[in-house]
């Protein structure tokens, strides 16, 4: 981990760790990343949009898991043990996303990562930071700063 | 500074003794005397000089109402620049040592020092070689001698002036002539190395005599002792650890109700005492972050005075509750939002006194603030007898600023709230007092960010009551865990009055209203919580489900209706806003025996959420 540290800040190089919402891949700052952990069941918020999957208890630290599935237009995850939270930290929140599973962890350098076209993906370039090709895969890299402005706008509607 | 702390000072004691009434005239000056004050010793702490002749007017007013002469202002001079006097100083040395008996007498001598004082320069030494130790020491006693080196120009006759009371039987008193003033040095201070007399220490401290003040240091050290400053983090870490073990505690003790007193005496036992100890351990923990809201209140006076001042209105203030204790975050948030109520009640809510007596009223308003505790939250009212909202000109207002459509049917009590709307106000003119009025919102986002609520209860006529209700923020409270559908959540125990199951002529459905239960001859509205919240699965019939009647801080009641109760439980508040957001309905969540989170029902907002169904 220290190690990984160090070289996602050095030489423009990056790390991302990258996982699967069902056939697409997508990638999360390493640095952002505090812990990933299997799905547990969550709580209920009333009244919030569909993409809350509600609330967990992390060490006595209440939670919201985010259903990025739902959160990118693909309906909502039939989330089972095997289903992955990864635990991020974006400002001084902490929140979780549930994605299928973790697929890797890619380093790419900074020239690599290519900007989303335009008209692509029209509900998810909002907050994507990028695209890169890994080993012939496209990773869609999150932007996660976005990804949350994006939500409070939500919220707010909804609210 | 000493010659006007002095000036002030006679001027309370004459006040005091009742020599001379309290008017608004004389209490406006004490005021101004008192920032006087307070310039002159952020002068002397920054080590500069306030400027010369600095409250000299007020000065004046104390002298004239304390029927004395005002001291020359010369007095405030020797201490900086002796060599300035006019006319040839003299040196004289007073060796004063009071008898035993000295103070029971009615002879102090701190005032007879500090009269010796205001003659010219003075300089102390103490002897404290009379002084017994403390277990010995009778307080009423006078154990010290001093010996003053006084630089004035007085004749001798004032000196012996000074000490015409005592000197002979009550106090040995030596004055031998030095000569004039350049002719000797002076011993310096010996004051600095003299541990105070306590019974002199007392009466010292409030005036601004350099004896004094050192006394009033020296004394203030033993104070300390007793308290320690901690850095709030570190407060904040025990309180969250305090959680954690209450949620461990919840836990074993869920673990352990499969066990008997019988088969297990000695675990049965443990866990009682730990669930004893982790309750006191609670309390005293929350204890240290509270603090009593009379250091909110204290501020309170000094802005209605100065505002009732510049409003030529006649105002009133009361406070009740100061002691009622609120966590320390609590306090520092509610700070603005309270000066901006009040100072809106003075400025719109209280008529002049002209208008106050054509309608029938005292020329004084009355203002009243109160802090209490209800359903474990703190309330805290403002409450005036002014003429209340106006509600027409409310409403054309927020028509005007487009707040509302023309022609919304709005209930009087929607009228009201529309003051917080974001900039409104209802000022016929800009004040230099409550400005525009923008600011209700800003009030009502201010206390709502602390978890909290304010609502406004007005009788045109009458006056109006700002009703805030807070959080205690204390992390641990005591909750009735309910059920609806797969769902938990958790009702403050404090909301709580009664639960009961309704039988068929109870509960009705009314139109527009929704379903009323009827109890005990009252109607009390039912808040299905499956439909607030939108849980599948709940039981929808009242008469099979469990209606638990709840008040809200503001003494509404509601039925709220739920699958089953499934036990009484302490449990740890945890915020939702610091990962998430605010939900309605819900005022935190908290972490059951098993670990899932379970929400805590905000009662007020179910009852207002239940009214949009």
């Amino acid at each position: 981990m220290q190690d990984e540290t160090t070289t996602s800040v050095s030489g423009g190089v990056r790390q991302f760790i990258s996982f699967t919402i069902g056939a697409e891949e997508y990638g999360v700052d390493i640095m952002a990343i505090r812990e990933i952990k299997g799905w547990t069941a969550t709580t209920d918020l009333p009244n919030t949009p569909d993409y809350v999957r509600g609330v967990i208890n992390l060490r006595g630290a209440i939670v919201p898991i985010f259903d990025l599935r739902t959160r990118f237009g693909g309906g909502t995850t039939d989330a089972t043990a095997r289903h992955v939270i990864i635990v991020v930290s974006v400002r001084s929140r902490v929140v979780g996303l549930l994605v299928d599973a973790v697929a890797d962890i890619i380093t790419v350098s900074t020239g690599a990562i290519q900007p989303v076209p335009e008209l692509e993906h029209k509900g998810e370039a909002g907050f994507l930071a990028g695209l890169v090709t890994v080993e012939g895969r496209m990773v869609a890299l999150l932007d996660l700063d976005r990804l949350f402005d994006l939500d409070a706008t939500a919220v707010a509607d909804a609210a | 500074m000493v010659a006007f702390a002095h000036s002030f000072e006679t001027t309370l004691d004459i006040l005091r003794s009742g020599r001379a009434a309290v008017t608004a005239a004389v209490a406006d000056v004490l005021v101004r005397a008192n920032d006087v004050l307070g310039d002159y010793v952020r002068a002397a702490q920054a080590g500069g000089e306030p400027p010369a002749g600095h409250g000299r007017d007020v000065v004046e007013h104390l002298a004239a109402i304390s029927g004395t002469a005002p001291p020359p202002v010369v007095h405030a001079a020797p201490a900086a620049a002796p060599a300035a006097e006019p006319k040839a100083a003299r040196k004289w040395r007073i060796v004063f040592e009071p008898a035993l008996g000295l103070l029971r007498t009615g002879n102090d001598p701190l005032l007879m020092l500090r009269e010796l004082n205001s003659l010219g320069e003075t300089e102390l030494t103490v002897d404290r070689s009379k002084l017994p130790v403390l277990s010995e020491m009778d307080p009423q006693s006078a154990y010290l001698t001093w010996t003053v080196v006084l630089t004035t120009t007085k004749p001798r006759g004032a000196i012996d002036d000074v000490f015409e009371f005592v000197a002979g039987d009550a106090a040995n008193v030596e004055i031998t002539d030095l000569g004039s003033a350049e002719a000797t040095e002076g011993d310096g201070w010996g004051l600095f190395d003299a541990p105070p007399k306590p019974a002199a220490a007392a009466v010292a401290a409030p005036s601004g005599v350099p004896v004094a003040s050192a006394a009033a240091m020296a004394g203030g050290t033993g104070g300390h002792a007793a308290s320690i400053r901690v850095d709030l983090d570190r407060v904040d870490r025990l309180v969250n650890m305090v959680g954690e073990l209450v949620i461990t505690q919840a836990m074993l003790g869920q673990q352990s109700a499969g066990f008997s007193i019988e088969s297990h005496p000695e675990l049965i036992q443990g866990l009682q005492e730990l669930s004893h100890h982790t309750r006191e351990l609670q309390e005293s923990v929350m204890a240290i972050r509270a603090q009593p809201v009379k250091a909110l209140f204290s501020r309170a006076p000094r802005l209605v005075r100065d505002l009732s001042a510049k409003l030529n209105k006649q105002v009133r203030l009361l406070t009740t509750g100061e002691n009622t204790e609120v966590d320390k975050t609590v306090i520092e948030q509610l700070a603005d939002p309270l000066t901006h109520l009040i100072r809106n009640a003075l400025d719109h809510g209280l008529e002049t006194p002209e208008e106050r007596i054509a309608v029938g009223k005292p020329a004084e308003g009355t203002i009243h603030l109160s802090a209490g505790h209800r359903s474990g939250r703190i309330i805290i009212e403002i409450t005036d007898d002014g003429r209340g909202i106006n509600r027409q000109r409310v409403l054309a207002k927020a028509i005007e600023k487009g707040i509302v459509e023309r022609g919304t049917a709005m209930t009087d009590e929607q009228i009201d709230a529309l003051i917080f709307a974001p900039g409104f106000s209802t000022a016929d003119q800009v004040s230099d007092v409550s400005g525009r009025g923008v600011g209700m919102d800003v009030v009502r986002k201010n206390i709502q960010d602390c978890g909290g609520r304010v609502v406004v209860q007005s009788t045109p006529g009458k006056g109006c009551r700002f009703v805030l209700s807070l959080p205690l923020t204390l992390a641990v409270m005591d909750g009735m865990l309910v059920a609806v559908g797969e769902e938990r959540y958790v009702l403050p125990l404090t909301n709580i009055i009664e639960s009961l199951r309704p039988g068929e002529h109870q509960a009705r459905g009314l139109v527009e209203i929704g379903d009323v239960l009827t109890l005990r001859g009252q109607y009390i509205r039912l808040v299905p919580l499956h439909r607030v919240f939108g849980v599948p699965g709940a039981i929808t019939d009242p008469t099979q489900g469990l209606v638990v009647v709840v008040e809200s801080e503001g003494g509404d009641r509601v039925g709220l209706l739920v699958d089953e109760l499934l036990g009484q439980q302490q449990v740890v508040i945890k915020s939702l806003d610091s990962n998430f957001r605010p939900v309605e309905g819900v005022s935190a969540a908290t972490i059951l025996g098993d670990g899932r989170v379970a929400l805590i029902l905000d009662v007020g907002a179910l009852r207002a959420m239940g009214g949009r169904l």
